[in-house]
C-alpha cells in the first residue's frame, strides 16, 4: 500500500486540490480514495486499464461530488478507464503531463475554458451554456472536441 | 464496433458527470446494450485521467501519508468481501493458484487482474490464512472426487458456459463462467446448488467482467450436501435466498 501511495498520491492529491482549492479537503479525498482501495481492492479491475488513470478519475469525481455537495452517481467499481500512456512510472507521468498542458494551451480559449469548467468545477453543460451565453449544442460539441484533441494526440 | 453518433456528445458529458439527469437515463439504457458505446465511455474516462494530469504538481504533506498508514493499521481484520465480489477477497497465494486455473481456461483478461490482486494482497497481513485457502483450492481442482459439472444455456447457441468444481466433503466449490450475457442494471447472476433433496442452495452471486467471464470461489455452503445439479438465475445484486425464475443456465452432475 505504501508503494502505491508513494507512486500515485501526487496525482490524486493534486487533482483534488485543483478542484477543491483547499489543502485539508484535498487531503480528505486522498485519504478516502486510498482507504476505499485498501478496503476493497476488487473495486479496481486491472484487466481494464491502469491504476494511475483510474485513481485520477476516481479522485476527480470524488472531489467534484464534495464540491457540488452531491451523492456519488456511479459505483466506483463500475468505472472503467481506458487510456494509452501507462502512468505507472514517474517519467511517463511527467511526459504525459507536459503534453496535456501544451495541448490545453494550444486550444482556443473558449474550448479550454468549457472543458475546464466541466472538469474542474463540475458544471453541467447547461450551467456552462448559461454562464457563457452560448447554445447548449455548442457547449456539448466544444467539450467533446476538446477531449478528442487530447485523445488523438495520445493515440499518436 | 462503432459509436452511435447520436450519443457521442452525451458520452463525453456523461464521463465528466455533467450530463443532465433527463438525458442520463436513456444513455445508461443504451450503454447496457451497446458494447461499442461502453468502450467509447471507457476511452472518454481515459481522457478524464489525462486532464487530471494537467493539475499535477503539488504533493501532499507528509502527515497525509502518516494518517493513511495509521488508519490502515487501525482497520479491523478484513472480513470476507461482500458476496457480489466474493472471489476478489481471495488473496496472495490464492490468486496465484487461481491463475493456474485461469491459464488453463484461457481467462487471459483475468490473469492481469489476479496479478494485481497478488501484488496487493502480499502487502497484507493475512498471508497464512490465504495460503491455507490456496491449498484448499488447488486440492479441490486436483481432487479425483471432484464433480466437474458443465452448465450450458438451454435452447441456445453454445456461447454462455460455466464449469463448477465441487467437492462435497469439503463443501468447496469453484465455478468459472465464460461468455455470460451482460446483465440488466442492478442485477447479478446467482449460482445455485441443487441438492439431491430439498430446496436450491445459494452458491454465490457474481457479475461477469466486460468479456463475460466470471468466477465464484468457495462460497459459504452447508456441510456435506450432495449436488444433483447447478443452476444460474438473474437476481438483485444483493442475491436472493430463493431462485427467481426463469433458470438461465443449468447443468447436472456427472
Amino acid at each position: 500500500m505504501a508503494q502505491l501511495y508513494d507512486r500515485y498520491a501526487g496525482i490524486v492529491y493534486s487533482v483534488a486540490l485543483r478542484v477543491l482549492g483547499d489543502t485539508g479537503a484535498a487531503e480528505d479525498v486522498l485519504q478516502e480514495v486510498f482507504m476505499q482501495l485498501w478496503r476493497n481492492p476488487g473495486v479496481f479491475d486491472s484487466s481494464r486499464g491502469n491504476l494511475g488513470a483510474w485513481l485520477a478519475v476516481i479522485a476527480r469525481n470524488r472531489a467534484i461530488d464534495g464540491l457540488r455537495k452531491r451523492r456519488p452517481e456511479t459505483d466506483i467499481a463500475d468505472v472503467v478507464v481506458s487510456v494509452e500512456p501507462d502512468l505507472a512510472s514517474e517519467a511517463e507521468r511527467g511526459r504525459a503531463m507536459q503534453k496535456v498542458r501544451s495541448l490545453l494551451g494550444s486550444m482556443p480559449a473558449v474550448q479550454r475554458s468549457a472543458l475546464e469548467m466541466a472538469y474542474f468545477e463540475g458544471l453541467s453543460h447547461s450551467e456552462i451554456a448559461s454562464k457563457t451565453g452560448e447554445p447548449l449544442g455548442t457547449v456539448k460539441t466544444r467539450i467533446r472536441g476538446g477531449l478528442m484533441v487530447l485523445r488523438k494526440a495520445f493515440q499518436g | 464496433m462503432t459509436v452511435h453518433e447520436q450519443f457521442a456528445d452525451d458520452l463525453a458529458l456523461y464521463a465528466l458527470g455533467s450530463l443532465a439527469a433527463a438525458e442520463r437515463s436513456p444513455l445508461e439504457k443504451h450503454l447496457d446494450e451497446c458494447a461499442g458505446c461502453r468502450r467509447e465511455l471507457e476511452q472518454r474516462r481515459g481522457d478524464m485521467a489525462l486532464l487530471a494530469l494537467s493539475a499535477a504538481g503539488p504533493m501532499p504533506p507528509l502527515r497525509a501519508r502518516q494518517r493513511l498508514m495509521e488508519a490502515i493499521k487501525r482497520e479491523p481484520k478484513r472480513q470476507a468481501a461482500p458476496r457480489r465480489t466474493a472471489w476478489w477477497a481471495i488473496a496472495g497465494w490464492v490468486a496465484a493458484a487461481a491463475m493456474a486455473v485461469v491459464a488453463i481456461a484461457e481467462w487471459r483478461d483475468s490473469s492481469a487482474l489476479l496479478q494485481e490482486a497478488l501484488r496487493w494482497r502480499t502487502l497484507s497481513n493475512q498471508q497464512a490464512q490465504e495460503l491455507e485457502e490456496a491449498h484448499k483450492i488447488v486440492e479441490t481442482l486436483r481432487s479425483p472426487e471432484a464433480q466437474v459439472v458443465n452448465v450450458t444455456k438451454t435452447n441456445a447457441r453454445p456461447q454462455p458456459q460455466g464449469k463448477a468444481f465441487y467437492v462435497r466433503d469439503r463443501s468447496s466449490l469453484i465455478f468459472l463462467a465464460s461468455n455470460m450475457p451482460a446483465l440488466p442494471p442492478r442485477k447479478a447472476y446467482e449460482l445455485w446448488l441443487i441438492p439431491k433433496q430439498g430446496s436450491p442452495i445459494p452458491a454465490g452471486v457474481f457479475k461477469p467482467n466486460e468479456r463475460g467471464n466470471a468466477m465464484v470461489i468457495n462460497p459459504p455452503l452447508p456441510a456435506g450436501v450432495e449436488a444433483k445439479a447447478f443452476a444460474i438465475t438473474i437476481e438483485p445484486e444483493s442475491g436472493s435466498s430463493v431462485p427467481t425464475m426463469p433458470i438461465e443456465m443449468m447443468g447436472a452432475g456427472e
